[in-house]
């Protein structure tokens, strides 16, 4: 079926399989950044923007986003490079897999909170899981990235 | 002068990874076209295939081939990612007839897309004779069922009797074990048990397959070891190693998961048969189910001592389950005994023996630590215990017992049978001290009551080894070419899986050549264009390729200077290079772009190749102090790890910030370990953790304060004076926190992992009856 949706600020028709998941579609469409690393929607990796809030792309279905705005991070490439500047400087992107996914929910949150604590930060966080890093790297990134005093 | 090792560099990838450039193995291999290739598993820890019948899933439109046992070469090898002859069993074949695991393959399904594939999947009929399985290792020994009904194929002898279910046995040590423990005054005799840990990495298996435009068999894979997989697939199907192009983009997390060959030999045996391009990648619940995990084991320490506590002899005994079949059994099992043995030289006395045995279950693998934290957890824990009963702070036990730089264990890697190796360089000891003071030990240890009734705080700490590399059989080669302006290109094979190896060679490489960071580029892709390296495994490549990429410069180094000194008409000792120019003693000069220039236009007429080579003879050990201080709520078992204090000493660091990263994510991995993370099976033998629902991973809520200090010793053999890193930092954790439980709540968990429940249910006083 095909549905009229609007991503990375442009119009776009897509011919989608019914029952797709949007990170699926997304991958199809040479939307690359969008990484899958479950299938039960715990990992986050996947997450896009839904009208500029973060969403698990795995548990969107791609049906429901006609007449919506997604936005994956090769949209925000200016601000996702500025965050990435903080990344390499505390060396906590490892693989790197787990990364777009990530940088996509903080891009989010520093819209959202403003001067937060560390509390806040992993609380909002929670459910972007990365392997590698051990999340301390990641969150210094985090809190430099956003001001934090 | 060192302008680039030892600071903080960012990686060379790392901004546009994390900009979400397309870099992985499912971002490159868009475009062919490739079937889908399905796996239909067994649902049956153990059983005979009869018949199968596919002809009602062949008829699903859309399906390109259903291959079963009977379609696919016979010929027996091991998965495992080690440099040939491999030391693990020859003991699976492609497909077979045989299912040892609910999970393990029956058939291959390639069809135009996943819905068709699952589609055919389901319409194929097997019949199977279902036999009952041995899931139990400490059953599996002697019991008339049996996984492996013949004996496989080993390379040379590991001690492997399948008609005991035993994949490898071994016996090392020194002294009279039973006679020293029998004279001392203090015996300490704990069994322990470590669980299945899985790698979880984030991203699952996968590889994709096709025949490239000279008809080579184009392969590439999110792997650790593109050689070992080249050469594996050579002998599996039959075609000569020059046949196959291996390519490897960057890899999304490993561990040591993808040092085992899980899953390229499917499409590539799609694409074998079809001609036609075939992708392969796992679940999330593959990923669980039907690869590898850390090898379950029960470990026996026994530790005799003085009263002043004169460690006097160490025995340990393991059986490790290496599920249904022995992917790095002997491996993994003898690295248990090389990395606890040495570490208190003052026993004379030692012993290390056990068994692998093989069970009904998904098999065991290489997982980061690679038995060092099976065997750490089990000796860091009796030692705790020991130091209790001589009523004696841990810290001094270790202090007191300890190996020292220039002392000499036959249980070091590289040993041999009356030449023990020799650990050139430990910081270990002023690890330990460091670490008491930035926890507060003195003051704190063991315990201390916390700010509410119900919660207690209490410490704990461990030290640990690893190696550096595998010594006497890993060779690594870097190969640097000098191109036309003046920047270099530097190739190698070890797997840049995120820890940072081809930002790390690169900074080796730019402070030899006394080059900026950005001359040198690295390549590390297509395998017909590198020199040969075994791979990302065995916390091999600061060390390993490393040196190769050290000794690879200096050449170059040489080879330049001679070639200007050509070009400078002068003696070839008459020229000096320093920072990028050539100075004769006459005074001219050459930069080295000049110098580039020249060699690949009339005057020169030379391409400069520089390859460097190294094998370790010995495996130097990195060396971790960790301390950690838990709250424990008496109410409900909850342990947090509130502050974890880890000491290392990795020789030189190279890179700051990459090495803190390693530590921190290792450590995080250890928490993991040692309070939740648990692969678990069903009665019946079915893996019942098989998705983050059921099998946790620390998510960054769980983690409280990590600090990390790097003691730096002098390595004499690595390069600028550096060691390992990667594994060793997930060894600690375990016992350290273990040891701090039982110091706020006396109870002392010997298995894996310390789950609240346990906790909260365990007997004593840290018990539910105290509260
Ligand atoms: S892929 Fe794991 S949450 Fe979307
Ligand atoms: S960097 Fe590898 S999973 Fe986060």
């Amino acid at each position: 079926m095909r549905i009229d949706t609007r991503i990375n600020g442009r119009d776009v028709v897509l011919e989608i399989e019914e029952g797709e998941f949007l990170a699926r579609t997304l991958r199809r469409y040479g939307y690359l950044s969008v990484k899958e690393g479950c299938e039960t929607g715990s990992c986050a990796l996947c997450t896009v923007w839904l009208d500029n809030s973060p969403v698990l792309a795995c548990a969107t279905l791609s049906g429901r986003v006609s007449g919506h705005e997604i936005t994956t991070i090769e949209a925000v490439a200016e601000e996702a490079g500025a965050f990435a500047e903080f990344m390499v400087a505390e060396g906590a992107e490892q693989c790197g897999f787990c990364s777009p996914g990530f940088t996509m929910t903080v891009l989010a949150m520093k819209r959202e909170l403003k001067n937060p604590t560390d509390e806040e930060i992993n609380h909002y966080l929670a459910g972007n899981l990365c392997r590698c890093s051990g999340y301390k790297g990641q969150l210094r990134a985090v809190r430099k990235f956003m001001g934090v005093k | 002068m060192m302008r680039h090792v030892g600071r903080k560099i960012p990686k060379i990838d790392g901004i546009a990874l994390v900009k979400g450039a397309p870099a992985y193995t499912s971002d490159l291999d868009i475009n062919n076209n490739a079937l889908t290739v399905k796996l239909l598993r067994s649902p049956h820890a153990s059983a005979e295939i009869v018949a199968i019948d596919k002809k009602q899933a062949l008829a699903v439109p859309g399906v390109e081939c259903i291959l079963t046992y009977e379609d696919v070469p016979d010929t027996p090898f091991t998965l495992a990612g080690q440099s040939f002859p491999e030391p693990s069993p020859y003991d699976r074949r492609i497909l077979d007839k045989w299912v040892r695991y609910v999970g393990d393959e029956v058939a291959i399904v390639a069809a135009v897309d996943e819905k068709t594939a699952l589609e055919a999947i389901a319409k194929i009929q097997v019949t199977y004779n279902v036999l009952p399985p041995v899931l139990d290792p400490a059953e599996a020994i002697g019991n008339p069922v049996l996984v492996h009904r013949s004996q496989p194929h080993t390379n040379f002898d590991i001690g492997c009797v399948a008609s005991k279910n035993i994949a490898a046995a071994d016996t090392i040590g020194q002294g009279d074990v039973e006679a020293v423990l029998a004279s001392c005054e203090v015996v300490v005799e704990s069994r322990y048990r470590t669980q299945a840990q899985a790698h979880a990495m984030m991203e699952t298996y996968r590889a994709t397959t096709c025949f490239d435009v000279n008809n080579r068999l184009q392969v590439m894979s999110s792997t650790q070891i593109p050689f070992h997989v080249r050469r594996l697939l050579s002998r599996v199907l039959d075609i000569p190693r020059s046949r196959i192009k291996i390519l490897k983009p960057r890899v999304g997390g490993g561990f040591g998961g993808k040092q085992t060959a899980a899953v390229e030999i499917f499409p590539a045996m799609v694409t074998v048969k079809t001609g036609k391009p075939a992708r392969l990648v796992y679940t999330r619940n593959e990923s669980f189910c039907c690869t590898t995990s850390r090898h379950a084991m029960e470990l026996t320490v026994r530790l005799g001592s003085d009263r002043q506590g004169n460690i006097k002899a160490v025995d340990i005994y393991c059986l490790s389950d290496t599920g249904a079949y022995g992917e790095h059994a002997p491996t993994v099992f003898w690295v248990v005994g090389q990395k606890t043995m040495p570490l208190y030289a003052a026993a004379k006395a030692w012993r290390y023996h056990g068994h692998a045995v093989y069970t009904n279950k998904t098999p065991g693998g290489a997982l980061r630590g690679y038995g060092a934290t099976q065997g750490t957890f089990a000796l860091e824990s009796a030692i705790n215990e020991l130091a209790e009963k001589l009523a004696m702070d841990p810290a001094e036990l270790r202090l007191h017992n300890l190996i020292r730089e220039k002392e000499c264990h036959g249980a070091l890697c590289g040993s041999a049978p009356g030449h023990p190796a020799r650990l050139e360089s430990s910081s270990l000891a002023a690890c330990i001290e460091r670490g008491k003071e930035l926890v507060g030990w003195q003051k704190n240890y063991p315990c201390r009551t916390s700010v509410d009734g119900t919660k207690r705080r209490g410490y704990g700490m461990a030290v640990t080894m690893q190696g550096s590399g595998i010594a006497g059989i890993d060779t690594g080669s870097v190969t640097l070419k000098l191109n036309e302006d003046g920047f270099f290109t530097l190739a190698h094979g070890a797997s840049d899986m995120g820890q940072g190896s081809d930002t790390v060679l690169c900074q080796l490489a730019a402070d030899v050549l006394e080059v900026e960071l950005e001359q040198v580029v690295v390549t590390s892709f297509d395998l017909d264009t590198l020199p040969y390296d075994p791979g990302a495994y065995a916390s091999s490549g600061a060390y390993v390729t490393g040196n190769a990429a050290l000794r690879a410069a200096l050449e170059m180094k040489e080879k330049m200077c001679l070639s200007a000194a050509r070009l400078l008409e002068v003696a070839p000792d008459e020229v000096q290079y320093r920072d990028g120019r050539f100075l004769a003693a006459k005074g001219e000069s050459l930069t080295l772009s000049e110098l580039a220039g020249k060699l690949c236009s009339f005057a020169g007429k030379e391409q400069l190749v520089a390859t460097g080579t190294f094998g370790g003879a010995t495996s130097p050990p990195p060396f971790v102090a960790g301390f950690a201080e838990v709250e424990v709520d008496l109410m409900t078992g909850q342990c947090d790890v509130v502050d974890y204090v880890a000491l290392v000493d990795c020789g030189t660091v190279l890179n700051k910030n990459l090495a803190r990263i390693q530590v921190e994510g290792g450590i995080v991995m250890g928490i993991g370990l040692a309070l939740y993370e648990d692969v678990r099976y069903s009665a019946r033998g079915r893996l019942a953790t098989g998705s983050f629902m059921e099998y946790k991973i620390p998510s960054r809520q769980d983690v409280g304060e990590i600090r990390v200090e790097f003691i730096e010793s002098h390595e004499p053999t690595g390069p600028f004076g550096a060691k390992s890193i990667g594994e060793v930092v997930c060894n600690t954790p375990a016992p350290a926190i273990v040891q701090a439980i039982y110091n706020a709540t006396g109870y002392r968990c010997r298995q894996l992992p310390a789950t609240a429940e346990k906790i909260l249910l365990a007997p004593g006083p840290g018990g539910q009856k105290q509260v």
